[in-house]
């Protein structure tokens, strides 16, 4: 069938079942808008920042599970997309992300909006390509998809001359792909696995570690199988939240600088790692040289750059994590003995007791941890939880009670402030049974704020609740912590009228400053069904606790509330 | 963990960005590049990259897996067994004595590659090391100008 290049890109979007297309027009990518326009298939939202219709591709994709899609213009468009981007590919989320480039004869001429979109995002994409000839289209255009969602998934960028998206050309697109050059390994050794399974059982100590990519795997089940078969107790990582089931009594925790006391001494003593798709990231592991001193490491992971990157691993296995723990159960089956890790279970729970993860409330002020409790209450399993970066988005990940995978989306790699409000646009898009809350904080929240237009004009009914303490919080309690008090440039005190500026736009807004009036400001902005700013002022100087000092050993951690006045 | 110098072989696509997507890797992970030389492979839609890298064994390691994920990476030889040359040119004023560069070329496996008018300009091609050694025997003939080519290898 003959079509322009314009029209393939809309019938790939089509054929790949995309329902949702997040985008902002502009000169170079015209032609293709033109065909959006002429269309009913899917859906396109008009965001009113490049950088939000990426964050809010991948709140799709992470909802949903599928690939994200975001359309931008060429020079300025596109870099301003570059920031969501990097956001995806440090949390190895699958996009697609199609920008427009000047016409093939003027590139290399600095020409208007000429930016080289290739060579900028080389390295925060998993692969991208400038498009040269038409007939290679519908080929790129498949290979995107499929480079995006296969593997390790991650964004994919597809920058086409405008020249190309007016030619007319056949358009044939292709069922399969073929490219010899990139095998993702699925199935795992067989050999290591059933050593890996050896291990387990001769491990006195053994610990699950779980990382983003269980949820990425769509592993959550088995591995909760793998769990209770065994009695092995488990810990998240920041990206791994929901997995285990917030209810579920084998789960320790999150790890890491703001992980709980058992979890991160249960890192410290156990005997031997299992590690499920986490990648011990720094932020994870504290000083490398104490972490898991005692242990051998089973490291399962997709991406065979991700083993013994930074950890010796004594059982390296290359493979998807529901495949290899679908075959690690069997093997493990008849001949496990629960009881065998019953000391260590018992130690643990002690540790637990000891340190529980805990905030002292008060009658006065809102605590945020307790606004998240409250708010794991009301909304619970029916909410997805979005979060911002900073301190609303570690107490997000400690005291909302997670109860399954793609449950909360958080920029956890590249800690992008900004990401949450438009991750929750995309999320509410993509499930839109599901009640969305954005939880953030007075300084995130400004860095994405103009897609309060968005969602209103959209009608997509998501919440964000801001915890407000007139603060950059994270950045003043390091300040507080390691810089003798100096708050340089973290007071927050001039602040916009948050009700009135949701309300400009046309959302609805809410001042919460009392418990009551947090439960009832929730509950109607869940009934009001409009983009809703939740203001909760929060006591000003709560720091998240425990804490793992920068560099400091995953044992050593400040664990004492003291007030600040 | 000691640095060792490595010899690496990337066998890759040959299309638009390939180079650009091996050295920017390089360059974005901070690794270090001694030399590197490509040329596409014979009667393939296919070229092939001589890297000479150091770094400790984990550095090394993750080299060689980042360059296996680049999506147009077909395979990557961490040398062991290898045989590896490396070309240089040197040029010498024509004043300097023809038969003692000559001389000198040929125990470095080259020769006499070109004379002008007022130059003479030699040619060798041996193991890298070795190169090094011919560059500092050249030297008490005022040489004007160096080229080396870079490394190449192939696995025994």
């Amino acid at each position: 069938m003959k079509m322009s290049g314009a029209q393939m890109i809309c019938e790939a979007i089509i054929a790949e079942g995309i329902k949702t297309v997040f985008g902002y027009p502009g000169g170079a990518i015209m032609n293709v808008y033109d065909e959006i326009y002429k269309q009913n298939k899917f859906e396109h939202i008009l965001t009113r920042h490049e950088q939000a219709a990426v964050h809010a591709a991948d709140g799709y994709a992470r909802a949903s599970g599928e690939v994200g899609v975001a359309m931008v213009t060429s020079g300025p468009g596109f870099t301003n997309a570059v920031t969501g981007i990097a956001t995806a590919y440090t949390d190895s989320i699958p996009l697609v992300v199609i920008s427009g480039q000047v016409p093939l004869s003027l590139i290399g001429t600095d020409g208007f909006q000429e930016i080289d979109a290739v060579g900028i995002s080389r390295s925060c994409t998993k692969h991208n390509y400038l498009v040269r000839t038409l007939e290679e289209l519908p080929r790129v255009l498949k290979e995107a998809f499929y480079i995006a969602r296969s593997g390790r998934p991650g964004p994919v960028l597809v920058d086409v001359p405008k020249d190309i998206t007016g030619e007319i050309g056949e358009f044939f697109y292709p069922s399969e792909v073929n490219l010899p050059s990139y095998k993702p390994n699925y199935k795992g050794n067989n050999r290591q696995i059933h050593k890996a399974a050896k291990a387990i059982l001769e491990a006195k100590k053994p610990l699950l570690y779980i990382g983003g990519g269980a949820v990425l795997s769509g592993a959550a089940e088995i591995v909760r199988e793998l769990a209770w078969m065994t009695q092995i107790p488990a810990v998240e990582t920041l990206m791994s939240r929901g997995v285990m089931g917030a209810k579920n009594p084998l789960l320790l925790g999150m790890l890491g600088m703001h992980g709980n006391y058992a979890s991160n001494m249960a890192m410290s003593e156990t005997d031997l790692v299992i590690s499920l798709g986490a990648r011990f990231d720094d932020r994870v592991t504290g000083k490398l040289s104490e972490f898991a001193k005692y242990a051998d490491v089973i490291h399962v992971d997709i991406d065979p750059a991700n083993i013994a990157k930074l950890v010796d691993v004594d059982y390296p296995i290359v493979g998807d994590i529901k495949t290899v723990v679908e075959k690690l159960i069997p093997l493990l089956k008849e001949e496990i003995r629960t009881e065998r890790y019953q000391v260590w279970r018992d130690i643990l729970g002690r540790y637990d007791e000891l340190h529980p993860l805990l905030y002292n409330d008060s009658d006065e002020v809102i605590k945020p941890q307790w606004a998240i409790e409250r708010l794991g209450e009301l909304v619970g399993e029916q909410a997805i939880i979005t979060s911002d970066v900073g301190q609303h988005q570690m107490w997000a990940a400690q005291f909302y009670p997670f109860d399954r995978p793609n449950q909360w989306i958080n920029s956890g790699g590249l800690g992008t402030m900004g990401f949450g409000f438009p991750a929750a646009i995309g999320a509410k898009k993509a499930v839109p049974e599901k009640t969305v809350i954005n939880i953030t904080g007075d300084g995130s929240i400004l860095m994405n704020v103009q897609e309060l237009v968005t969602a209103a004009e959209h009608r997509i009914p998501v919440i964000n609740v801001i915890l407000n303490n007139h603060f950059l919080g994270m950045v003043r309690q390091w300040q507080t912590f390691f810089y003798d008090k100096r708050y340089s440039e973290t007071d927050l005190s001039y602040q916009p009228n948050w009700k009135m500026l949701a309300e400009a736009c046309g959302g609805i807004g809410y001042d919460v400053t009392t418990k009551e009036e947090f439960d009832a400001a929730i509950k109607d902005a869940i009934a009001q069904d409009k983009v809703a700013f939740v203001n909760v002022a929060i006591a000003r100087l709560e720091n998240v606790l425990p804490m793992v000092p920068s560099g400091g050993a995953l044992y050593n951690m400040l664990l004492e509330h003291k007030e600040e006045k | 963990m000691e640095a060792v110098r490595r010899v690496i072989s990337v066998v890759v696509l040959n299309e638009a960005q390939v180079l650009a997507r091996v050295s920017g890797l390089f360059a974005a992970r901070g690794y270090n590049i001694e030399s590197l030389t490509v040329a596409p492979i014979p009667e393939t839609d296919m070229s092939r990259i001589t890297i000479v890298t150091k770094g400790n064994k984990r550095v090394i390691e993750q080299i060689t897996k980042q360059l296996h994920k680049l999506i147009p990476t077909f395979k990557v030889i961490e040398h062991e067994e290898m045989v590896e040359k490396e070309l240089a040119l040197i040029k010498f004023p024509i004043e300097e004595s023809l038969s003692d560069i000559q001389v000198l070329c040929q125990a470095y496996n080259g020769g006499i590659a070109n004379v002008g008018e007022k130059m003479v300009i030699g040619m060798v091609t041996d193991e890298p090391a070795r190169v090094k050694h011919f560059i500092e025997a050249a030297k008490r003939y005022s040489p004007i100008e160096i080229v080396r080519g870079g490394v190449v290898a192939i696995e025994r």
